[in-house]
């Protein structure tokens, strides 16, 4: 309340308060002093370079997992409870094997990478990147295919595929427990605003946009379940409402079908452009891939 | 469809071992139906036996109650160290199995 009387020019300065202050000159000083102190707050708050009404105040973030009961949380954090790992095995074989003839023409992922584990470390979250001979936004998905049809000369795993999400998942669980940090450069930048306005934009027949929910009513509830911050850390995650592994497009199509809007394809620009945007949104989250989510 | 046994850290002899295994497979109930509305056949894993070297320890009978990608966990004493395998059949006859290699320690 004292802080605002400061502000308050239409405020008569009281000789009762130990801060108040009577000459118009020391008076524009507070303000600048406050407005001063306020910019290095929300600076450090938001190191991100992340503006807008869709973000979550860095202090405020959490995981989804903190909105899930107790059991999944248990399920989470055990890897031998966890069913992303039937995923993860399969990709281990598939990153030693490739294609069954793994010859010169066909090499497998480690004759290449190695072991996935060392050299996929901290790979998963500098994507989704701008990639310049194609000129199109790639995520994580994308990168496994290109490498697959340019570097392999195998055919591209279709989207959800147990495939190529095995392989998804094996490369992000690379980064588990590293905390969340993006690079902004020059070329992400008109991909990131798109994906910020597409965010921050009503649509649907239920005209909302992804912010209404995730951002200004978050932990309250929607039917039985609470809503979460729509973080995309935990991807690809295993939810009990698919029964399976699923990416995090996926994920957001879910939502699309929930506001009633145009389902956007798997690896479009539009979906990838929102996923670059939550990527950036989520800094400071320690990753958790692969999650379980309900 | 892949498995996974999953052993305690250093399983010693005459020591309750808790043994956790997970299957991947869609457990279709035969209750829902697709897009179209065509009924989507039931295909659950009937019939699942765990064995030590040829030795049955556990076995069940599964059914459409069972959740996608079951999980169980029953405890065992070994009687000595050997192979465990994991045998399961689902309806429309597709088999898998698993095994794992337990030393026990004295």
């Amino acid at each position: 309340m004292k802080k605002a009387s400061f502000l308050d020019p239409t405020k008569p300065s009281g000789s009762d308060s130990a801060h108040s202050i009577s000459s118009p000159g020391l008076r524009g000083s507070w303000v600048c002093f406050l407005t001063l102190t306020y910019l290095l707050l929300t600076s450090t708050l938001h190191a991100q370079v992340l503006g807008g009404p869709g973000i979550v105040q860095r202090s405020l973030m959490r995981s989804g997992i903190s909105f899930s009961s107790a059991d999944l949380r248990a399920t989470q954090s055990d890897d031998s409870l966890n069913p992303s790992f039937l995923w993860i095995d399969q990709g281990q074989r598939l990153w030693q094997e490739g294609s069954r003839s793994n010859t010169l023409d066909h090499p497998s992922c480690a004759a290449c990478h190695q072991d996935s584990q060392q050299s996929m470390r901290g790979v998963s979250m500098k994507y989704p990147r701008w990639d310049k001979s194609t000129s199109r936004l790639i995520n994580l998905e994308g990168q496994i295919n290109a490498c697959r049809t340019q570097r392999q000369h195998l055919m591209a795993l279709p989207h959800e595929s147990d495939e190529l999400l095995a392989l998804t998942a094996l490369v992000s669980l690379a980064s588990r427990g590293l905390v969340l940090s993006r690079t902004l450069d020059d070329d992400l930048k008109p991909a990131l605003s798109r994906g910020q306005s597409r965010y921050e934009t009503r649509m649907g027949q239920n005209n909302l946009a992804c912010m209404h929910c995730h951002t200004q009513n978050a932990g309250q509830h929607l039917g039985g379940e609470t809503i979460s911050q729509g973080q995309p850390h935990a991807y690809p995650a295993y939810r009990l409402e698919w029964q399976r592994l699923g990416s995090l497009q996926k994920r957001l199509r879910a939502c699309l079908s929930g506001v009633k809007a145009e389902i956007w394809p798997f690896g479009s620009q539009e979906l990838t452009e929102l996923e670059l945007y939550l990527s950036f949104r989520g800094e400071g989250l320690a990753i958790e891939s692969p999650g379980v989510r309900r | 469809m892949t498995a996974r046994i999953l052993l305690p850290p250093n399983p010693k002899v005459g020591v309750k071992l808790d043994i956790r295994i997970l299957i991947q497979h869609p457990m279709e109930t035969g209750f829902r139906h697709d897009i179209s509305g065509a009924a989507i056949t039931k295909n659950v894993i009937h019939h699942l036996s765990f064995d030590l070297d040829g030795i049955t320890l556990f076995s069940g009978e599964l059914g459409t109650g069972t959740s996608a990608n079951p999980f169980l966990q029953f405890s065992v004493i070994l009687p000595h160290s050997g192979w465990l395998q994991l045998k399961w059949v689902d309806d429309e006859g597709n088999t898998g199995t698993e095994r794992v290699l337990c030393n026990l320690s004295p």
